[in-house]
């Protein structure tokens, strides 16, 4: 499998890959970690006529606290962001997701930005990234702004991102004085694409939960928050009541479909079982 | 047997035989500096890519390949019509599978597509990248046809017939009827009825299929570099396809990548790859990717099989019956022949057991999904899974131990040589002893309590047995009986150089399992030198015996016998030698350790470096009428059993997350029979691999179509195969009973630990969701299967 | 139609040794090194990332060969298998997997050498468990991984207790 020809560019500036996307419009595709597009590139599902290799851009790289905000670079690779005290303390959801990102290999060189431009459904960061309540940057001719990232991720691999723009960096809120984070998935094999999961975040005092968020991957095309079941959980205590409660919300916030390991009735099933889980973790249960 | 042989191998001193030697050959492989195939590079190497079809069934109407011919680096493009003039279809039919009717095949499909990636057109061009960049240029004109997917449906009236000439999509049936089954389900005490499923899954080598031909016209030679597990049945079959005199074919296999029985099959696109050369006069390579590995390797285990027990109130199993339907893809496999499978479910099935009453049915049945043929383990684990199975159900419907029933019932270690119910000769067989050893090694009694006392706690843990039977070292009567080219004998040659070193060629291959180092340590100890003193060769037609290959766990029992009987017989010669040069009575001398010495009190009486030195360079100083001959063959093919049979049991201990429907394995431990152990390593880690192997079908494997019959998951991203975090630690134990077709007695071991796989791991499931009134009998046993059983979705 | 992309020059380090050639944009890292530095000892599983055949080491880390073009190896350096032996780091390996017939095929071990050394490096003292996780992106179809494992189990404690 080789991928179809192509030519390659590696510019040295946002200006220059803006450029050059202006040029060859979708006849050009961005090479970041390269994780998920070699493989397209291999399997010739996708023929760019360009390859702007943005690996270049060592200002896209990086964290960095701003202010009340996390930041981090586009192209901070996975491992970094592992291996990151500053992650460990101000965005614990996103080193508790890092473990189940692939493998080692695929971690050294993918990048944040690239997994959330991607937006695969069944991608770990995406949820994170709306539990948080995060921000995308995003950077075009016009110069850059910031999308949510409840409202940045619209269908199936699709962004909120338009043609000619770049994704430049994330922003994620410091972990906030009594916040808690929880994340769990259900995947077949260690490293795989989720069956389910579940990126969780919430004030938690005296053992009662508010301000939950409970983001659901794979269960969907793009990352889906639960809001009846937060609701139901807001201001309560987690027991097998409230958990309960919680889990029959969720009938109402998702309706997954089959994929190729997993039906929509076991995704169901598996959300519930989720959300049993990260709330007993978040309760400190 | 062994009271008349004098000098048995089993006997020498500083014997080899039972010791876990590291493998000399596994070094290189450490450093990264094997040869596989795809490593090797020839002059004005081409690198051939395949437009395969698209469709499931759908007929040829146009090829268009003008652009593809003038696309950069092309150096030919060649359809089914213009391959067929030079190389010959074949047919996978063998005589003794009577009525098996199969329909014609090409190298390059002609007039129709019959699978998802069957090769239509070849490309050759200087890199393979060209040759996809030509391949999307071609156009052709497909008539699609009504697609066959569901066996179930395949011999119906209305679902259209794949191969109008044969008349139906049946491809073989067979029926075996013993003893008065209708007799005993009427008088049963209970008659317990199950349907099982093995769902369609193939191998996933890791290299994947590799072959790398090239013809010297100058030489009328071709030489065929190839990833197989048995060169000289590839040479008969290029030869003869090709029309070319078959001693100008020579396969050479170097390190292979793991095969598996997949790569021990002939391919439409390999025979395409040979041709081209040919034809081109220059070498063209082929290193199927692994997209294409999906839907061109074969598949295998695809079967739903009805399954009965009648027993007794006591435990007594009285009669079984099955009826098995399997799907094989649109041709019989070429040239082992895809009812090969069957032919084990309805000979094997049972086996193990004492029973008298056995009636079966097999009907084997054509579809458009990727051919299918013999696979690790061929058909074992699926008899075994329904066997065990059924047994367990059988168990639990009378309230009985599945421990307590299979003592009952299996054949008794002291009732051999026996014979079962389908009429399969077993020569001696240790199911009691494997039994009771695996009760001890699982502490079987301990896991009982542990069982309870989880279930007090709503925790839902089991207990998996499944002994087994394993068809190994196959005498002629698989294949050649039916008329395949394919060897059931081996042989070695054996050469004492005149330094002192051994060169050893033998038939059997290395495919990883360990065969050369297996071939040494029977050579060593049979002619009485350090191994390090010894150069095994195997995988060349030029060079080796005639042989069979590696499969059907051959290489330890029949290559090493080969070996034992030409290291026996070249120590021979050479103390011969030595007693002329040392002018003592032969029968007096021995070898051991590298020297001629004194049996008597082991007095070192000459190297063997002098040996060599006189007999190459100094034969002036020999009688005149005397020659020595310090290079032997011998050559075994198993004679009195037309298999080795070989026996085990393997139990596992595992829970079920009732909540998410994951096993997590406790325990795993298998026994193993496989008479003489050469290299206890060697074969334990054989039992470990098979075990991973057969748990990747129990668990996670299948091949998921479309009703157009196109693969959906035919990628490594979404075909799933055991990675290490899922898998279990195996502990493995052995029982000996030698067969006495063969002095070293070894029978083969690579292919039983897939074979009670699946069928252990059901059991366990099955056990631990008893009380919840839950069973599987689908596999691979998913956690979305377990949770329908247990009524969760 | 013909595709006339042009080479575009390449300057790595593979081995240790300063290499400038010309690349197609599309080769991949594994094809350069195999092809065109005829370093065959890495080798191709799946050309999509998954089987972990082609690991080798960039800039001290490990990656996918396949899933990396020749040309971002531009200003790098590249470690193989082949460096990887000649260097000695992985002898203790090398003796541990051989002793414990951690391979059979063979296919699957550069790859599984080179992530093993990534791996002793970040964690010198890993349970069983983590071992099998840390591989879990390296297929093997042959050994079942037990065997591997006891191998690293063994020279991670050899290399405490040195």
């Amino acid at each position: 499998m080789k991928p179809s020809a192509f030519n390659y560019a590696k510019p040295s500036s946002v200006d220059e890959v803006l450029g050059l996307l202006s040029e060859y419009g979708d006849e050009a595709t961005i090479l970041a970690g390269g994780q998920s597009l070699m493989p397209t590139l291999n399997m010739r599902l996708s023929a760019p006529a360009l390859v702007i290799d943005i690996n270049g851009l060592s200002d896209l790289s990086g964290i960095s606290v701003d202010g009340e905000n996390l930041r981090i670079g586009a192209l901070t690779r996975h491992t970094e962001i592992e291996n990151s005290p500053g992650i460990a303390e101000h965005a614990p959801l996103i080193s508790m997701a890092m473990p189940y990102i692939a493998h080692p290999a695929i971690r050294n060189r993918g990048t944040f930005g690239g997994s959330i431009a991607m937006a695969d459904p069944a991608a770990e960061l995406p949820a994170c990234l709306c539990a948080l309540d995060g921000e995308v940057e995003v950077t075009g001719k016009s110069g850059a702004r910031k999308v949510a990232a409840k409202d940045f991720f619209k269908d199936l691999y699709e962004t909120d991102m338009a043609e000619g723009e770049i994704l430049t960096a994330v922003e994620i809120p410091k972990l906030g004085a009594g916040y808690r984070s929880a994340f769990d998935e259900l995947a077949r094999r260690h490293g795989d694409y989720a069956m389910a999961g579940v990126a969780a975040h919430a004030k938690v005092d005296g053992g009662k939960i508010s301000d939950l968020r409970l983001v659901f991957f794979a269960v969907g095309s793009t990352p889906v928050t639960a809001k009846k079941a937060m609701n139901a959980m807001e201001g309560q205590s987690v027991d097998d009541a409230s958990i309960a409660a919680a889990q029959n919300a969720l009938e109402q916030d998702l309706s997954p479909f089959d994929d190729l390991h997993s039906s929509a009735a076991l995704k169901m099933h598996y959300a519930k079982e989720l959300t049993k889980r990260v709330l007993t973790t978040l309760s400190g249960g | 047997m062994a009271d008349m042989i004098k000098d048995h191998i089993l006997d020498r001193p500083n014997s080899y035989i039972g010791r876990s030697v590291p493998r000399p050959n596994a070094k290189r492989l450490l450093s990264g500096r094997g040869t596989f195939t795809d490593d090797i590079k020839l002059p004005r190497m081409t690198h051939v890519a395949f437009l395969r079809s698209h469709f499931a069934h759908a007929e040829i109407v146009s090829i268009d390949a003008s652009a593809a011919k003038e696309s950069d680096g092309v150096v030919a493009v060649v359809a089914g019509v213009e391959m067929a003039e030079v190389c010959a279809p074949w047919v996978g039919v063998l005589s003794h599978l009577e009525g098996l009717k199969s329909a014609p095949q090409h190298a390059l499909a002609v007039k129709k597509a019959s699978w998802q990636g069957e090769p239509v057109v070849a490309v050759v061009a200087h890199t393979r990248a060209q040759a996809e960049d030509a391949i999307e240029l071609i156009d052709i004109e497909w008539k699609e046809l009504p697609v066959v997917t569901d066996m179930e449906t395949a011999l119906e009236d209305d679902t259209p017939v794949i191969h109008p000439d044969l008349g139906d999509n049946l491809a073989w049936r067979r029926n075996l009827d013993v003893g008065d089954v209708d007799a005993a389900f009427a008088n049963a005490d209970h008659v317990i009825e199950e349907t099982y499923i093995s769902n369609r899954h193939t191998g996933v080598c890791l290299e994947t299929r590799a072959i790398l031909a090239d013809y010297n016209p100058g030489e009328d030679q071709l030489t065929i570099y190839h990833s197989t597990q048995a060169p000289h049945m590839m040479q008969s079959l290029f030869a003869k396809h090709l029309d070319i005199e078959e001693h100008k074919v020579r396969v050479i296999c170097k390190d292979v990548g793991g095969s598996f029985g997949i790569k021990v099959h002939s391919y439409p696109d390999e025979y395409a790859t040979v041709a081209l050369a040919y034809m081109l006069k220059r070498p063209v390579k082929f290193i199927a990717d692994r997209l294409e590995s999906f839907t061109s390797d074969i598949h295998a285990r695809d079967h739903r099989i009805t399954t009965k027990i009648a027993v007794s109130n006591d435990g007594i199993i009285q009669a079984m019956e099955i009826d098995d339907l399997t799907g094989i893809g649109p041709y019989s496999v070429y040239p082992r022949t895809s009812g090969i499978e069957a032919n084990q479910v309805v000979n094997l099935t049972g086996g193990q057991y004492q029973h008298e009453n056995y009636r079966a049915q097999a009907t084997v049945v054509y579809q458009n999904k990727s051919p299918m043929c013999q696979y690790r383990a061929v058909g074992h684990p699926i008899l075994t899974l329904i066997t065990e199975g059924i047994v367990d159900d059988a168990a639990r419907a009378i309230g009985m131990d599945p421990l307590e029933i299979r003592r009952k019932n299996l054949v008794p270690d002291d009732a051999y040589p026996h014979k079962s119910a389908s009429g399969m000769p077993f020569e001696n067989l240790s199911h009691q002893a494997s039994l009771e050893k695996l009760v001890k090694m699982m502490d079987y009694d301990g896991l009982r309590k542990d069982q309870a006392a989880a279930r007090e706690q709503g925790i839902y843990r089991g207990i998996g047995l499944a002994t087994f039977i394993e068809v190994t070292n196959p005498g002629p009567a698989f294949y050649g009986v039916g008329g395949a080219p394919i060897s059931a004998q081996d042989g070695a040659t054996m050469r004492l150089d005149a330094k002192g070193n051994v060169i050893v060629e033998i038939g059997v291959t290395e495919q990883g399992q360990g065969a050369e180092a297996v071939v040494a340590q029977c050579a060593a100890t049979a002619l009485g030198v350090t191994m390090d003193k010894i150069k095994v060769i195997s995988g060349d037609t030029d060079i080796t015996p005639y042989g069979g290959g590696t499969w059907g766990s051959r290489a330890a029992g029949i290559g090493g016998e080969a070996a034992v009987q030409a290291g026996k017989a070249l120590r021979q010669n050479i103390v011969e030698v030595a007693g002329i040069m040392l002018q003592s009575d032969p029968t007096t001398l021995d070898i051991r350790d590298n020297n001629i010495v004194d049996i008597a009190d082991g007095t070192e009486r000459m190297t063997l470096a002098e040996v060599g030195r006189v007999c190459y360079y100094r034969p002036d100083t020999l009688p005149k009428d005397y020659q020595s001959e310090l290079v032997v063959t011998r050559h075994y093919v198993p004679k009195q059993f037309p298999f080795a049979f070989t026996n085990g049991v393997q139990g596992c201990y595992i829970e079920v997350d009732t909540n998410t429907g994951f096993i997590e394995f406790k325990k795993y431990c298998v026994v193993e029979d496989c008479g003489t152990v050469i290299n206890p390593q060697l074969v334990d880690e054989q039992v470990r691999g098979g075990v991973i192997q057969g748990l990747g079908g129990a668990l996670y494997e299948e091949c998921l179509y479309s009703p157009e019959g196109q693969i959906l998951n035919g990628t490594m991203a979404d075909y799933l195969v055991p990675m290490a975090a899922e898998m279990p630690d195996i502990e493995v134990g052995h029982i000996e009973s030698p067969t006495l077709d063969s002095e070293l007695g070894a029978k083969g071991a690579g292919e039983a630990g897939t074979g009670g796989a699946p069928a252990v791991v059901m059991n366990a499931i099955n056990d631990a969701l008893h009380p919840l009134n839950a069973k599987v009998t689908v596999q691979p046993f998913t956690p979305e299967r377990i949770l329908q059983a247990l009524g969760k979705i | 139609m013909t595709n006339q992309i042009e080479q575009i020059q390449v300057t790595t380090t593979v081995n240790g040794e300063k290499v400038t050639a010309l690349v197609e944009p599309r080769t991949n890292l594994v094809d350069f090194l195999r092809n065109q530095m005829e370093l065959t000892g890495t080798h191709v599983g799946c050309e999509h990332g998954v089987c972990g055949a082609c690991t080798v080491r960039i800039d001290g880390e490990i990656v996918r060969g396949c899933l990396m073009l020749a040309i971002q190896a531009d200003g790098l350096e590249v470690v193989t298998i082949e460096g990887s032996d000649d260097s000695g780091e992985i002898a203790d390996l090398q003796k541990a997997f051989h002793e414990r017939n951690a391979l059979q095929c063979g296919f699957c071990t550069p790859g599984m050498l080179m992530a093993i050394t990534e791996m002793l490096e970040k964690n010198p003292d890993p349970s069983r468990q983590e071992i099998r996780e840390y591989l879990s992106g390296n297929y093997c179809r042959c050994t079942g991984y037990e065997a591997i494992v006891d191998a690293i189990e063994t020279v991670a404690n050899t290399r405490k207790g040195a």
